[in-house]
């Protein structure tokens, strides 16, 4: 499965930091950094991820 | 199992569409009293209304969710006896299980000057439109009354259109739940971007521009009213917001901010016990019959940060978890279903400031600095009740709020939480001149 983050919608919430830490993570400086291809066995949390996110920024693939 | 929602917004949405991912192949029907399908409010005070996203990019995505939507729907009773949910169409909806999501709405001015044209609130899509209309037209002088967070963002809003803006409360600073330490930051910010603040001062009423309803005043003033209808009434428009004190805050445009109250009126009658939000055991399930859950801002229910009293949460995280959470618990015989325990998330975006919370800060005694950066830009602060850390504060710093959101889960004494961000690497900085 694909992770897409749209950096221009990105707000530095970290609600995909809390829901899927393995996947997501915030910088010093508060930019997001993100696993782009991810095993099925994080699908749950990494979906869980993209609902959570308040900008809408998360789309998954596959 | 026919399982109805009322509610036709983030929790309602976020409910229906649990229900789906959790398996519940029956009927599933969505009640919402707005037309539109959901959508998301955080943008209304801030990007909708700057004229930066458009309506359809607050839609949420609700696709593949077979759900029957009522929409233009307003719910008015339950019927729990026979349960069906009543609706002012004069239908009746049969339900297994109901899950409200009723939501708030925006609380209006109520005292002199109620009647005038120009007078605004910021709850939906209809408003953000019809306040930006106002806020589009001539060079308006706006009063917003009312510094909590949608006022003060849309101060924040209205000045980067360039307008001149006061923001007018009766408290001493703004953002009253996060204390006077983090309310002065944010009156000083405020006032670094031009808006002129009004504090501690309360509102005795609006006036209008002089001549009284029908005298064309309206029509002369810096923006006609507000579309024809309001044209065709003849209604006066406001000129100035009068102050307790007896001043006058001159105005064209004023957006009253004075908090929501919870949709649940149209419960009175139902037997459920309201605070006036649906009262709830910890399970998300009202405490009066087992076949009715709740989520969002109408939803009251024991929390273990504020030592099992009920509290009520009007913001977005809250609502899209507690909508997933009331789903999957709706689907559970009553004995089964788990609490919903988190720490409350929220945000608000002021001017280059995101403001970051997490907790309960209004329940607080003293809200401390506990991390600030050396420019003094980025700041972490904490609330602490009985010796607990209950809530942290975060200006311009998501990845340290993270950090602490983690701790908050289970409320350490505020005495171990000290000494963890002394001895983590990754904190700010020590504040300078805390306590003093």
């Amino acid at each position: 499965m694909k992770v897409h983050v749209d950096m221009n919608l990105c707000q530095a919430h970290g609600e995909c930091v809390f829901a899927a830490p393995d996947v997501f993570t915030l910088h010093d400086d508060d930019t997001l950094e993100w696993v782009e291809e991810v095993g099925e066995e994080r699908r749950a949390e990494v979906e869980q991820a993209a609902q959570a996110c308040p900008m809408m920024a998360i789309r998954l693939e596959g | 199992m026919r399982i109805v929602v009322v509610g036709a917004s983030l929790a309602g949405l976020r409910a229906a569409q649990a229900l789906r991912s959790a398996g519940h192949a029956g009927e599933l029907v969505v009640v919402g009293d707005e037309r539109r399908r959901p959508y998301t409010r955080p943008p209304l005070s801030k990007q909708l209304l700057a004229g930066a996203h458009t309506v359809e990019q607050c839609d949420l995505p609700c696709d593949g969710l077979e759900a029957t939507w009522r929409l233009g729907a307003a719910a008015t009773g339950l019927d729990r006896a026979g349960r069906r949910l009543l609706l002012a169409d004069g239908d009746a909806l049969a339900y297994d299980r109901l899950i409200v999501a009723t939501g708030c709405r925006a609380r209006r001015w109520r005292g002199p000057g109620a009647e005038l044209a120009g007078l605004h609130t910021l709850r939906d899509v209809d408003d953000a439109l019809a306040l930006r209309r106002e806020l589009e037209r001539g060079s308006p002088r706006v009063a917003v009354v009312g510094a909590g967070f949608v006022g003060a963002e849309v101060a924040a809003t209205a000045r980067g259109l360039g307008l001149d803006v006061t923001l007018i409360d009766v408290a001493p600073h703004p953002l009253l739940p996060l204390g006077p330490l983090l309310g002065e930051r944010c009156a000083r910010l405020h006032r670094d971007h031009g808006v002129a603040l009004r504090l501690a001062t309360g509102v005795r009423g609006f006036r209008g521009s002089g001549g009284g309803a029908g005298t064309g005043a309206a029509a002369a003033g810096a923006g006609a009213a507000d579309g024809a209808a309001a044209g065709a009434a003849g209604r006066e428009r406001v000129a100035a917001v009068v102050l307790e004190d007896g001043g006058e805050v001159a105005a064209d445009v004023v957006v009253v901010a004075l908090g929501a109250i919870p949709n649940s009126e149209w419960l009175a009658g139902s037997g459920l016990t309201l605070d006036p939000g649906v009262v709830c055991d910890a399970t998300l399930t009202s405490v009066d019959d087992p076949d009715v859950l709740c989520a969002g801002d109408a939803t009251s229910w024991p929390h273990p940060l504020a030592d099992g009293a009920t509290v009520r949460v009007e913001h977005w995280t809250n609502a899209a978890e507690q909508g997933a959470a009331a789903a999957r618990n709706a689907l559970a015989p009553a004995a089964e279903r788990t609490p919903y325990v988190a720490a409350p998330y929220f945000w608000s975006d002021q001017y280059d400031v995101k403001i970051q919370a997490v907790g309960l800060p209004g329940r607080a005694e003293r809200i401390e600095l506990v991390e600030q950066s050396p420019a003094g830009d980025r700041l972490v602060a904490v609330g602490v009740r009985d010796g607990r850390a209950i809530a942290a504060i975060a200006f311009n710093a998501a990845r340290r709020l993270a950090w602490y959101r983690r701790r908050l889960a289970d409320p350490p004494a505020c005495d171990e939480l000290l000494a963890a961000v002394a001895a983590d690497p990754s904190a700010l900085g020590a504040p300078s001149g805390v306590g003093s």
